[in-house]
């Protein structure tokens, strides 16, 4: 699972993208995982997250199975943490996705005064990492480089698109929705931060950065600005 | 995926979510509609848009008044007014489709969520990256294009053809008929998924080696690929072998997941005690 790790663009767009994540390993920190993660997912309230994560049951921008009509008119966006911590109930992976360094930071450094056991990793820039890691009190373990896209890059689409789309790296943002996002911002049929919350739904593990998608939309929406 | 014919407006909103692009309005029988071929089972639709159960007469009649009128309702973009998406029983191998596509459904082999194993993410415990090795993460078809296993499996041969061996756990090794030389099961080999990783492992000396491969296999395949490339840092958190080796490639490196090392072998020390 590859899920945080290509997204696109250069390294100053990841200065609002911090995303830390805890994983259990099979057969080696599994056991007992379960009030670890929720722990985990918890302590990330106080720092501000714009969004939490679970792999198996979905992020805090989750979609209505039995929504009501009037969703059409009145429609609560905001991200439901809560039920992301309550959710977990085994073996997965948990998130947590900050749009600030400090805050980043900070929230890595509890973690590591923690000391849950989890395997703890932090997706952002190369050099983002490196520095979350060192203001906790921490040397780099292990580091996983990111080397875009290659191939039939023909098949993708803009710049802007492509930022909204890899934010969920299991892919189940499309590109055609970006697309029309993109398209009811500028013809303001939507605020960025509305678009934002509808993309943040379909990411399934929770690491959509719905601050990340609300600034580009808002450049889709002012590019001259 | 199907959708029911009985239930479906045709609203369109789930064209636009659709990851492949498989899901179009018929206007013969003004419904929408999905192209199996193109399906990849990931489930964004059915999991990703948010349901109302209203008749789909009552929707038909309002839409149909409104469009005499030349009026058109915009509904919210991520709902389905009749909840018309319905899971289809999977059967092999179409099911692999969606082991691969819908990350919410663990791999038997790996148990993890997703495509590919714990990699890099859990080598503070698993140590399965030392120093001196760098292991890679050969994605394709991510983001929104696709791939079919033919096409997975001219990679997976050209990498045994040079001595390398896959990661075991990995759900394409998995699918192997045949590990040693890189070949995949037949019957799945025109099955199309959202995206699927290869992981190897080799000496850090062989990275220009590998990647060099990798960019004349992907050559001859119909889609995206993404490197991911896992290292070892030094015991003061530095790593500056295997960056070296990329950025004289003439890769810029833009992102990383950064393992912090806080994890530990709990399972065992529980065992001890």
């Amino acid at each position: 699972m590859t899920n945080t790790l290509h997204r696109y663009g250069n390294a100053e767009s990841f200065d609002d993208d911090f995303v830390v994540f805890a994983m259990p390993s099979k057969g080696r920190s599994d056991e007992g995982c379960v009030p670890k993660m929720k722990r985990f997912l918890q302590m990330a309230l106080p720092f501000g997250p714009v969004n939490l994560g679970d792999a198996l049951h979905g992020g805090a921008f989750r979609p209505c199975k039995d929504a009501n009509p009037a969703v059409h008119w009145q429609r609560d966006l905001t991200p439901d943490f809560q039920a992301v911590i309550d959710g977990v109930d085994a073996y997965t992976t948990v998130a947590a996705v900050f749009d600030q360094r400090d805050k980043a930071e900070a929230y890595m450094a509890a973690v590591k005064e923690a000391d849950l056991g989890l395997c703890i990793n932090i997706s952002t820039s190369v050099e983002g990492g490196k520095r979350c890691c060192c203001a906790a009190g921490g040397a780099r373990h292990s580091v996983g480089y990111s080397l875009g896209f290659e191939g039939a890059t023909e098949k993708l689409p803009d710049d802007q698109v492509l930022t909204l789309t890899t934010m969920c790296g299991h892919g189940m943002v499309s590109a055609g929705f970006a697309r029309k996002m993109v398209d009811w911002v500028k013809e303001d049929r939507r605020t960025p931060e509305q678009a934002a919350a509808y993309l943040a739904g379909f990411c399934s593990c929770g690491v959509y950065n719905p601050s990340r998608a609300k600034r580009v939309l808002e450049q889709a929406q002012h590019p001259s600005e | 995926m199907i959708i029911n014919a009985a239930k479906c407006v045709a609203c369109g909103n789930c064209t636009y979510i659709c990851t492949m692009g498989a899901i179009h309005i018929d206007h013969a029988t003004r419904r929408a509609t999905i192209d199996a071929d193109t399906c990849v089972e990931c489930y964004a639709c059915y999991n990703g848009m948010s349901h109302e159960h209203l008749p789909a007469v009552l929707v038909r009649a309002v839409r149909g008044v409104l469009k005499l009128l030349r009026l058109r309702f915009e509904p919210e973009p991520d709902i389905c007014p009749t909840a018309a998406l319905e899971p289809d029983e999977l059967v092999w191998p179409r099911i692999v489709r969606r082991a691969f596509s819908d990350p919410r459904v663990p791999h038997a082999s790996t148990g993890v969520q997703g495509r590919g194993t714990e990699e890099v993410k859990t080598n503070d415990v698993s140590g399965r990256i030392q120093r001196g090795d760098v292991g890679f993460t050969i994605e394709f078809g991510r983001p929104g294009v696709g791939v079919r296993f033919h096409e997975i499996q001219l990679m997976t041969r050209a990498l045994t053809a040079v001595g390398v061996s896959f990661e075991k756990n990995n759900p394409v090794t998995t699918l192997m008929s045949d590990p040693d030389t890189g070949s995949i099961r037949e019957d799945i080999l025109n099955e199309k998924v959202l995206s699927a990783i290869v992981e190897v492992k080799v000496e850090a000396g062989r990275t220009q080696e590998i990647i060099e491969l990798v960019h004349a296999v992907q050559k001859q395949m119909n889609t995206v690929v993404a490197i991911g490339v896992g290292a070892r840092c030094d015991e003061d958190g530095g790593e500056t072998d295997i960056a070296g080796r990329l950025e004289h490639l003439g890769y810029r490196l833009e992102r990383a997941k950064t393992n912090a090392g806080y994890g530990r072998i709990t399972n065992e020390l529980r065992g001890q005690a």
